[in-house]
């Protein structure tokens, strides 16, 4: 008990550090890669700072109230993560996470919000099909939905999940909002939905949404060290070097893809997740 | 009162009442009279449970059920004529062929073999018709009292010279509701056919309310057309009834459900009757290749359709599925019930996508969510059956909710297009705040619906059944696609609309508010209803149930998030200290927040839509596919069974 504690306070605490680390070596090598110096790793620290201290506006009554749930649920999500729950409840916790998200985007009945939001719930549609196979994978190769329970698995999941984690690795670049799939909003200046989603946030609730980010990243990342666990310190080690990798192939490929159609996102995560996905679980079925 | 007397009760009181709205005309004594009734019935229903909640239910022994026997078999001719006569009034003869075949089949098998085949307890109560016995009793209640404001304004904007059919309206559904309690609490499977055919007959008549009897420029062709639909596939269901019925009685000597189930648990096959009974579900439950009858019913008033979808009719469908899943599992008959409701659960939420009609969209999450518990049932296995039988009590009050709510919104905003509702929230906010508690109910961690799906697709892993949990999986993308963008629509902000809440019959926001409530309590307290009333059940059928798909600690987690969200909203929603600013349009937004300046210097009003994809989920699409699955999956299976019934 006193270890989920120490862990949940611990995970409230460091996430947004490591994340917001994370987002700020991102937009490094980005930099790097494009052959410029690019910000000073805090940036987004900076960034996140100066938002909150901009003047307090909205455009509705409902809005930010939202926008403040999404985060509060995004939180809870890792929460429930890192203190070793089940790991339906946690995507179900973030599936309405991302409802708020939606929602508050909806609720300004702004143009570019609504579309943005459409597209958010389009990227839904593509990623959760393989997330809950995930989930699944991962029971029946362990034996138990509670992360806890994996956490103690003394074989490395990875070689028995491979199709289901590079389909996992698939959606990420979706959950990241990376390129090619960053359709609802992207962190990049260039696109023709203003800011999508986000563009009618600003300040405070803007921030929020940066930090609900940084958190959900960080669970995001945890998820794929959960592929690499065997109770052995060496696991970890594996685990944590593979969530770098992972992070820095996202960024590349964010770096070497032009945004795609949406077709091209939902076609190609739900043929992922039927190939890649359904195949590994029909072999696990065998195999336990 | 003995047990045996509130069973009585309600099974006759609703048709006493039925007869009585019938015969008194006046809107006064009508509005009295199903006031009362409902009271009455809920108290019965709850009276009941409470009768039996210490002994988990009895079996009943019945001294004149072959008078009663007798009488239902009269009656049976009776329905029988009047099918063949408006079936030959209406030039639709498919519904007569089937009278014509079911109804003497069955009277030369009660005349010739059913009479020596001893029933000892024709009527029972067990922790399921318990359950059963509150959703019909208090969700089916709630629905008549809302249907007599509802069923006024439906008068009042039908055309000139229309006449006023309200007492046979309100008949129909309370003859419902009775028929629904015998169903429930029959045993012998000849009793529960009776009931059976008197819901298909009844939701014939209702479906039909603007098209039967009317003269032929009153008439509604559609309602007509859909009504006999409806009767077809649902007669086509009864015959398959009576073939179970003919083969358990012949075969096994026995027209009891129980003793059926108990044969099966001793290891003898009963699977050549229980495919019959399962495709009779099947098509009561509306599953494909037989989901159109459902989506026609929503020409028929808006209570009907709440009635059809929640309580009634489709749950009669799941419940005698849920009723065989001890039978069910890896033999052919479980295969074919779980591959059928599989295959509707994933096509229906698919379809569900591509519509922009409320009612639509509310009659294939229906399909789908009944296709869901169909699986369970097919699947059979204790956990599996937990799951179905917790989605029926969930999908009961809050899709009831969801239909009156459009229903409401119908006659208020002339529209029952999602489109339309843009804005909901300034025009009718009580309204929209209902009807938003009951789409999150529908797909939202931590509400009901969601808990069950959850069971389900662990149920589904626990019994090796792949495709199913990578159906699910699909399915459940879908659903959360669908709801969470009627949900956005709901929750559009738009300036300057008049609130018009007031024009709400006081009876209407009255069982919103109930059911929106009960939509809450029911998650609150479902870890309740499962360890007071579901565990016993399943101990009883399953033997020893040893694991839930949801352990206690997340079924608690979940309540907290429950309790979290209700706080979260009461105190924090719609209230800002923020400064309110305009929407950024990139063009010059006029003030209004609803139309910009365009290039022309002209003024544009913006305007909105969403997404329905329908290239990937056309309704038509959708259908076809499914409709050639299932019937390959039906036909094959009893093929299947009947090859080896030639063999016997």
């Amino acid at each position: 008990m006193v270890k989920v504690i120490i862990a949940v306070i611990a995970y409230i605490i460091l996430a947004p550090i490591v994340g917001g680390f994370l987002a700020g070596l991102d937009r490094k090598i980005t930099a790097r890669m494009q052959g410029r110096v690019g910000p000073p790793v805090l940036q987004p620290f900076y960034d996140v700072l100066k938002l909150l201290e901009k003047e307090s506006i909205t455009v509705n009554r409902v809005q930010d109230f939202y926008v403040m749930c999404f985060f509060i649920f995004v939180i809870v999500t890792g929460c429930f993560f890192f203190a070793g729950e089940n790991l339906l409840l946690v995507m179900f916790t973030l599936t309405l996470a991302s409802v708020f998200l939606i929602v508050a985007a909806f609720s300004s009945n702004s143009p570019y919000a609504e579309v943005g939001a459409e597209r958010e719930l389009l990227q839904m549609l593509a990623y959760e099909p393989m997330v809950l196979i995930t989930c699944v994978g991962f029971y029946m190769f362990t034996g138990s939905f509670e992360v806890g329970q994996i956490m103690l698995s003394t074989k490395m999941p990875f070689p028995y999940l491979i199709g289901i984690f590079l389909g996992f690795i698939f959606i990420l670049t979706i959950k990241f909002r990376k390129s090619p799939f960053d359709l609802s909003m992207s962190h990049h200046a260039h696109q023709e939905l203003v800011a999508g989603l986000k563009t009618e946030f600003s300040g405070k609730t803007l921030a929020m949404l940066e930090a609900a980010h940084w958190y959900e990243n960080v669970f995001l990342l945890g998820m794929v060290f959960l592929f690499f666990v065997n109770g052995t310190w060496w696991g970890y080690v594996i685990g944590i070097v593979d969530v770098l990798l992972t992070y820095f192939l996202e960024i590349l490929i964010d770096n070497s893809f032009a945004r795609m159609k949406w077709q091209v996102a939902i076609n190609s995560s739900w043929i992922v997740a039927v190939v890649l996905g359904t195949v590994n679980l029909f072999m696990l079925m065998f195999v336990r | 009162m003995s047990t045996i007397s509130t069973v009585i009760f309600l099974i006759g009181f609703p048709l006493l009442v039925a007869i009585a709205l019938l015969i008194l005309k006046s809107d006064a004594a009508r509005d009295i009279i199903v006031k009362v009734a409902a009271v009455a019935i809920i108290a019965a229903s709850i009276l009941l449970v409470v009768q039996q909640f210490g002994s988990g239910g009895e079996y009943f022994e019945i001294k004149a059920a072959e008078t009663i026997g007798k009488i239902m078999m009269v009656c049976e001719v009776c329905l029988a004529i009047i099918i063949v006569v408006l079936g030959c009034k209406y030039k639709r003869f498919l519904a007569p062929v089937f009278a014509i075949i079911q109804t003497p089949l069955m009277i030369w098998f009660e005349l010739s073999k059913g009479h020596h085949i001893a029933v000892n307890n024709p009527m029972y109560i067990d922790r399921l018709s318990m359950i059963m016995v509150l959703i019909i009793g208090i969700v089916g209640s709630l629905i008549t009292v809302y249907a007599i404001g509802y069923m006024k304004d439906f008068q009042h904007h039908q055309k000139e010279g229309v006449p006023d059919r309200r007492p046979w309206f309100f008949f129909l559904m309370f003859l419902f509701l009775s028929a629904m309690f015998g169903l429930v609490m029959s045993n012998n499977l000849i009793w529960m056919y009776f009931f059976w055919e008197i819901t298909s007959l009844c939701s014939y008549f209702l479906i039909g309310y603007n098209g039967l009897f009317h003269t032929k420029e009153n008439e509604d062709k559609v309602a007509t057309r859909n009504a006999f639909r409806a009767l077809v596939m649902n007669l086509f269901g009864g015959l398959g009834f009576v073939i179970g019925i003919i083969l358990l009685g012949t075969y096994y000597e026995t027209l009891e459900l129980s003793t059926m189930i108990t044969i099966g648990a001793m290891g003898y096959s009963v699977v050549a009757p229980a495919i019959f009974l399962a495709f009779a579900g099947i098509t009561k439950a509306a599953q494909m290749p037989f989901n159109s009858w459902l989506l026609g019913a929503m020409v028929a008033p808006t209570p009907t359709s709440a009635l059809l979808h929640s309580s009634t009719m489709v749950k009669a469908g799941v419940f005698l599925i849920i009723k065989l899943a001890p039978v069910l599992g890896w033999n052919v008959a479980g295969i074919m019930v779980m591959m059928v409701g599989g295959v509707t659960f994933l096509l229906a939420s698919f379809a569900a996508i591509s519509q922009t009609n409320a009612k639509k969209v509310l009659a294939y999450s229906t399909v789908a969510n009944l296709g869901l518990i169909v699986a369970c049932g097919g699947v059979g296995t204790a956990e599996a059956v937990w799951a179905g039988i917790m989605l029926i009590i969930f999908h009961a009050v809050t899709k009831s909710l969801l239909f009156l709510c459009v229903g409401t919104a119908e006659h208020q905003i002339g529209s029952r297009d999602i489109e339309d509702m843009d804005g909901l929230f300034e025009r009718l906010p009580k309204l929209a705040a209902f009807m938003l508690i009951g789409i999150a109910g529908m797909f939202l961690a931590p509400f009901g619906m969601l808990i069950s799906k959850w069971a389900t697709m662990v149920s589904f892993v626990d019994s090796n059944n792949i495709l199913l949990v990578v159906i699910i999986c699909f399915g459940s993308a879908a659903t959360a696609f669908y709801w969470t963008k009627w949900m956005g629509k709901l929750s559009a902000t738009m300036a300057g609309r008049e609130n018009i809440q007031k024009n709400v019959h006081g009876e209407e926001t009255f069982v919103h508010a109930t059911l929106a409530t009960l939509t809450v309590i029911v998650c609150l307290g479902f870890p309740f209803i499962s360890s007071a009333l579901l565990v016993p059940y399943l101990e009883g059928n399953f033997g020893s149930v040893d694991t839930l798909a949801l352990s206690a600690n997340n079924m608690v987690i979940l309540c907290i998030m429950v309790a979290v969200l209700v706080l979260l909203f009461a105190f924090f929603f719609g209230k800002t200290n923020k400064k309110i600013v305009p929407l950024y349009m990139a063009g010059y937004n006029m003030g209004d927040d609803l139309t910009f300046m365009n290039a022309m210097k002209g003024e544009t009003a913006v305007s909105l839509r969403n997404w329905y994809m329908e290239s990937y989920f056309g309704e038509f699409k959708m259908n076809v596919i499914g409709v050639i699955a299932t019937s390959i999956i039906i036909v094959a299976t009893v093929g299947i069974v009947i090859g080896t019934l030639g063999g016997m």
